[in-house]
Parts: C-alpha cells; sequence; structure tokens
C-alpha cells in the first residue's frame, strides 16, 4: 500500500506524461487498480477489526460510561472468569457447527441433483427456486417460522395426526431457522463446484465397475469437498453472528450476539463488547485454520 | 410496502424501548411516590438563560425525537401532525429520530437541534451538562391544560424550575389470557412466586430494567430486604432479585422487547401472562385476544417524557412554537393514539373519545402515583442512602446475561 501511494505520486505531479507512463507500466497500472480495493479492505475492514481489539484492551469509567485508554486484560479476566459467558460461548458455536452440518446433509443432494441429473430446463428453475428465498426479507421468514413453531401453527398442526407437537420457541426452533436462512448459501457453492466437474468422471467410474454409491464415495465427495467447506464457512459465520433469528423464535435463551448487543447497545460498555467479539472472530479463524489444513482452501 | 412499514415501526418501537433505559451520568429521583427535596438530585445546574419572550419565527426548526413522536405523514399518510405544525407556524421541521438515548444526549451536543423529547434517563443528564434550557412555560399556550402529577417532577425539573413540558407517558401493566389465567391475577406474584401455575407460558421484557419489576415486587412482599425504590439496589437486594428472576425464568415461554412479538404470543397462546404495555394489550384485544391488562396492588415501573429546549437552539422561537403546539390536544391526541400512551394534556381526552382516556387512565393522579418511572441505576443510591453503593446499571446488564444463561 505505501509503494503504491509512492508509485502514485509522480503520476500526479506529471500529468502530461501519465498516459505514456501509464501505458509504459503495466506495474503502475495493477498498482492503481489494486489502490482502492486494498484501502478498503485495509482500511475499513482490518483496521477495524485492530480498533475492536484495541478497545477491547481499555476498561469503561462506571459513573459517566466513558471509555478510560487504560490498559488492562480485565475484559477477558471477565470473559474468563464468569461461567455464563463460557456457556454461552459453547452453545453458539454449538448451533453454529449444528446448523452447518444440518445444511451440508441437506444442501448435498439437492446441489448434486441441480449438476447432474436435472435437465437443463428444471436446472435453471432450480437455481432460481434456491435464490428465490434470498429475495425475501431475513425478518419475514424468520417471522414466518416463528408462525410455524407457535402453539397451534403449522408444524403442530401437521404432527397432531402422529401425535407430535411443535418444539415450542428455543434451541431447537432457532436451530431449524439458521439451517433454513443459510441454505442457499450451502446449495449454490456445492452446486457450483459438482457443476464444474466433467460427466466423464462418472462415466470412468462406472466403466471400471464402480456402484453409484462408491462412485459418490470416492469420485464426487473428494471433488466437492472444497465446495463444502466453502459453504460451510458461510453456514457458520452467518450462524456465530446472527442475535436476530433467536430472539424471534429463540424463547428465552440468549446467543453470544445477544449478549454484544446487550453489552453494547444496552449498557454501552463498548470495551467488554469488544471483548465478547472477539470469542466469534476467534472461532472463525480457528475453524478457517482448521479447514486450511485439510487443503480445501486450495482448490476453492 | 405494508410489511416493510410495519417492520420499520416494530423497530422503532424495539429500539426506542432499548433506549429508554439506556445509562445515564447523572442521577435522578425516580419513583412519583417520593417527594422531590431541592437539590436531591446532587447538583447544582449551569446557568444557562431562560427565553423571556417569543420573537419572530426562525422559518425551520431541528427536531430530536422518539420514533412515532414527529410524524410527518411520510411512515402513514394518514398519520401526520407535522404539516399542520409547518402550516400554521411556517417553521419548517426538520425531524431526527433517534434510537437511544445516549444517542440523544449525543446529538443535542452537536448543537445541532433545537428541540428534543427526553427521557427520565437522558433529561437531568441534559441539564446537569448545561446542553438544555430552562423553559418558560408561560411561553407554552396549553401548559395550564398538563396534567399536574406530570410538573415538577425530580425528572422535569431542578429545583422547582421545569426545563421541560410533559409529554407523555405510560406503565408496564400486567397482561393475561381472560380464557385460560383463572382466578383473575390481581399482584405480580402471578409472574413471580406464583409462576409455577402457567409453567412455560410466563413472558417478561428483556431489558435489565427488568430487575426493577422484580424489586418492587419485593418491595412490597419481602420488607425485611429494605428496598426503598427499586432502581437503587444494593448487592443483597440485587441478588436477591435476580433470584427471583432465576426462579421466573424456569416458566418463562420467551422474553419480549418487540412489541408485536408479544401480541402474536397471545395470540397463539404461547403466552398467557406477563408484563405488557397499553398498547400491546390494545393491540391484542383489537384482533379479538381475550386479554386484559391491569395495574397490579404493588404497582407498576413506567416511562415519562418530556420536551426540552438545547441551550444552543438556533431557532429558539420555532422551537417554542412546536413544544407550544405538540402540547396542544389535537396533536396530543394523536400521538397518544399513534404511540400508545397516555398524553400529558388532559384536553386530549376530548378528542381521542373518553374511552381512550379511560383506558390510558390519562387524569388518573392515583394511577399515575403508582409507577416508579424507568430511571437509570447508578452507584450513588438513588433512594438517598449514604451508607452503601448501590448497583449501577453496568451490573444489572450483567445479571441480566446471568439471569437469562
Amino acid at each position: 500500500m505505501v509503494d503504491s501511494t509512492a508509485t502514485a505520486d509522480p503520476a500526479h505531479e506529471t500529468p502530461p506524461a501519465r498516459g505514456s507512463l501509464l501505458g509504459r507500466s503495466s506495474g503502475l497500472r495493477t498498482a492503481l487498480l489494486l489502490l482502492p480495493p486494498m484501502l478498503w479492505l485495509g482500511v475499513a475492514y482490518l483496521a477495524a477489526l485492530a480498533a475492536l481489539f484495541v478497545t477491547s484492551l481499555w476498561t469503561q469509567n462506571d459513573f459517566t460510561a466513558a471509555i478510560e485508554r487504560i490498559w488492562t486484560f480485565d475484559n477477558y479476566r471477565q470473559l474468563w472468569e464468569i461461567p455464563v459467558y463460557r456457556t454461552i460461548a459453547f452453545r453458539t458455536i454449538g448451533i453454529a457447527a449444528l446448523v452447518t452440518v444440518i445444511d451440508a446433509l441437506l444442501a448435498f443432494p439437492i446441489a448434486l441433483y441441480m449438476a447432474k441429473v436435472a435437465s437443463h430446463r428444471a436446472q435453471r428453475l432450480l437455481v432460481i427456486a434456491v435464490l428465490m428465498p434470498l429475495w425475501a426479507s431475513y425478518l419475514v421468514k424468520a417471522y414466518a417460522w416463528r408462525g410455524m413453531v407457535s402453539q397451534g401453527g403449522l408444524i403442530d398442526w401437521i404432527g397432531k395426526p402422529f401425535g407430535l407437537h411443535s418444539p415450542g420457541y428455543g434451541l431447537v426452533a432457532t436451530t431449524i431457522t439458521l439451517a433454513y436462512l443459510w441454505l442457499p448459501y450451502m446449495i449454490l457453492p456445492i452446486y457450483a463446484g459438482l457443476e464444474r466437474v466433467p460427466d466423464s468422471l462418472f462415466e470412468a467410474s462406472g466403466d471400471l465397475g464402480a456402484g453409484s454409491f462408491t462412485t459418490l464415495r470416492r469420485i464426487v465427495l473428494p471433488i466437492a469437498f472444497p465446495a463444502v467447506v466453502a459453504g460451510s464457512i458461510f453456514t457458520f459465520s452467518l450462524s456465530m453472528g446472527d442475535y436476530i433469528a433467536v430472539t424471534i423464535v429463540g424463547g428465552k435463551t440468549q446467543l453470544l450476539g445477544n449478549v454484544i448487543y446487550g453489552q453494547l447497545v444496552t449498557a454501552n460498555n463498548q470495551p467488554l463488547a469488544a471483548a465478547l467479539s472477539i470469542i466469534p472472530l476467534a472461532a472463525i479463524i480457528l475453524y478457517l485454520l482448521a479447514m486450511r489444513r485439510t487443503g480445501a482452501l486450495e482448490n476453492v | 410496502m405494508t410489511i416493510t412499514h410495519t417492520r420499520t415501526r416494530a423497530l422503532g418501537a424495539v429500539l426506542g424501548v432499548a433506549a429508554l433505559v439506556l445509562v445515564a451520568g447523572c442521577g435522578t429521583q425516580g419513583g412519583s411516590s417520593s417527594s422531590a427535596a431541592p437539590g436531591k438530585q446532587g447538583f447544582t445546574p449551569p446557568d444557562v438563560p431562560m427565553q423571556q419572550s417569543l420573537g419572530t419565527m426562525e422559518g425551520q426548526v431541528n427536531i430530536l425525537a422518539w420514533p412515532g413522536y414527529a410524524e410527518d405523514g411520510s411512515n402513514d399518510p394518514k398519520v401526520d401532525w407535522v404539516t399542520p405544525f409547518e402550516k400554521q407556524t411556517g417553521c419548517k421541521a426538520n425531524v431526527k429520530y433517534f434510537g437511544t438515548s445516549d444517542e440523544a444526549v449525543n446529538l443535542i451536543k452537536t448543537g445541532g437541534y433545537d428541540v428534543v423529547s427526553a427521557s427520565g434517563d437522558a433529561s437531568l443528564r441534559l441539564v446537569a451538562s448545561g446542553d438544555v434550557a430552562p423553559v418558560n412555560t408561560a411561553l407554552i399556550k396549553d401548559y395550564a391544560d398538563i396534567e399536574p402529577f406530570l410538573k415538577d417532577r425530580p425528572w422535569n425539573s431542578v429545583n422547582g424550575q421545569m426545563y421541560g413540558v410533559p409529554h407523555g407517558w405510560g406503565a408496564n401493566l400486567l397482561m393475561y389470557r381472560t380464557d385460560q389465567v383463572k382466578p383473575a391475577p390481581t399482584s405480580w406474584g402471578a409472574v413471580f412466586d406464583q409462576s409455577s401455575q402457567y409453567q412455560g407460558k410466563v413472558t417478561a421484557y428483556d431489558s435489565p430494567i427488568y430487575i426493577a419489576d422484580a424489586a418492587l415486587y419485593l418491595m412490597k412482599t419481602q420488607p425485611d430486604l429494605g428496598i426503598k425504590d427499586p432502581y437503587a439496589l444494593d448487592q443483597k437486594q440485587l441478588d436477591a432479585a435476580v433470584s427471583l428472576l432465576k426462579d421466573q425464568r424456569k416458566n418463562i415461554n420467551e422474553y419480549w422487547s418487540d412489541y408485536l412479538k408479544e401480541v402474536q404470543a397471545f395470540k397463539t397462546g404461547d403466552s398467557v401472562i406477563g408484563t405488557t404495555w397499553e398498547v400491546i394489550q390494545q393491540v391484542a384485544a383489537g384482533e379479538k385476544v381475550p386479554v386484559k391488562a391491569i395495574l397490579p396492588t404493588e404497582g407498576a415501573t413506567g416511562w415519562s417524557d418530556t420536551w426540552m429546549i438545547a441551550a444552543k437552539a438556533q431557532h429558539p422561537n420555532c422551537a417554542y412554537a412546536w413544544m407550544s403546539y405538540i402540547t396542544e390536544p389535537k396533536p396530543q391526541s394523536e400521538v397518544a393514539q399513534y404511540f400508545g400512551e397516555a398524553p400529558a394534556n388532559g384536553q386530549a381526552c376530548k378528542l381521542t373519545g373518553a374511552a381512550f382516556c379511560r383506558d390510558y387512565h390519562v387524569t388518573d393522579q392515583k394511577f399515575a402515583n403508582k409507577i416508579w418511572y424507568w430511571t437509570t441505576p447508578i452507584s450513588q443510591c438513588l433512594d438517598g442512602r449514604t451508607d452503601t453503593t448501590c448497583t449501577d446499571y453496568g451490573q444489572w446488564t450483567q445479571a441480566w446475561t446471568e439471569i437469562k444463561g
């Protein structure tokens, strides 16, 4: 970034030469082209994260609620020592993992059908069908689920002949709602990944005597794995950060997002909120590192 | 379009409520049943001059308001009391809605605003920091019609000087399904000590300030704890309230902060009893849900808002015109009905109809006296105790997180 600003300067100082200079130096052109996105990434994204981390090391005046710039690990000590935060952190990670697994299991057959089985026309219709829910507002969908899991709601009504009841508001409803909300983010990468696989591979596998199950296990799954990982990154991180669905269908449960929101907006304790925000951030970074070890990220 | 609109309103309500309970920087004497002794707030406000007479209108006014308090028809063409004000006074109203009391305080400090609708947890902070000026009530046309029990209260005046014009107030009531809760409850005990009768069907307000509801109940039922003010709790008293709320949690269906969410929960029967606002009961009853809302014998918590004028107001005459206009019966009746609260001006009842005013207890001083208005707890005890330190809002927030688990 420093380099690019340095090289950009002479271009400003000598405008007549600029066209030819740009024409001659492809490196300069690349630098100029990359400058705005790099600035965006550096300032708006990484610097914001750095600010978040720095804030989490400050403290707050109890009386005026003003931030005091005294370096301390007190916020982290609180996160460690107060058991409720640990409980909520594990609950949130658990839900995010469960949502990811459910979405992967649901998305894989759908994506496989879309990419390899459906006719060209059906394929296009299915893509539209998968994308369609993304057109509706998040809140509308969450409230729709609220209506469905309520007493006497759709789930109750369908389950009644079988003696089943709606799970009611709570963790189960939250998991179902999140799995529904993020499903397209899992289907699309897997679909895109599978579509690139040449049909000849399937034929070759069949010619060599593999049954469809073996083909699925030995050919499709290894090829689709990076795409599943890509989708899981979406579903996992979106679930880690979500705090609205749980307030709508979660009943009395709370997730990390709710606690962060409470500390930031209700208690106005920015340092503690920042420290709490590090938990999902760390969880997602650890998840990415784990996925990198599997080698999946190199092929996406 | 309808959905977006409803959502905006719901969101506004949620934000508004969340904000009403935000951290305040200085002490307010909460509760209407305790009298305001001079200087009890513990500070002397800076000397800000009070306007003596009205001059020519400046042509515009910058209004800072809670969502729903200054509607110009853009949310709902039928809901508009800003346009008549503009026509009447020639002051163009630039309305900015804020989501939290902190936001209001920060915005008024920028100096770009003339009037603000402040709740009890923001008003005294503004007075103490010299950001708002005393209000010359003689310049407010209908000030005489404002209910007397709202004037010279600890959250809108200092040492007998009014710092604003009362706007409206409401109480947090106990609502129940008449077909499922029998006999009819009369006490908050129905959602605390006896909540197990309605296992998994109880609802409660999702905010740390709800701890005050538990404290209010303990204040009446366990005098040994020595709670004098539900917003002034020492550690032992807070622990007692927290343990009461943890017991209550076992029987909770859900905590609500979005009022439409509560309406729906009562409609489906997921919740049958719990804390509510008047407007929620009205909406639910309008949807043919058999619900009733009562003020329990222990009294209740509630809110009371005030219009204040900025010390550095650039359009003071238009600002006075606004404060004067918004407390006239017609706009008061419109705001009250849109927002769902009791208007400060009892004359509004002639326009809303007697039924509305009966529902919202507009002129009912006995009802108003049973309300402990939302005040932000601070470490300096609000009930005047000096031998101990009280728990502040940060601790309440922490406690609330632990209650919800």
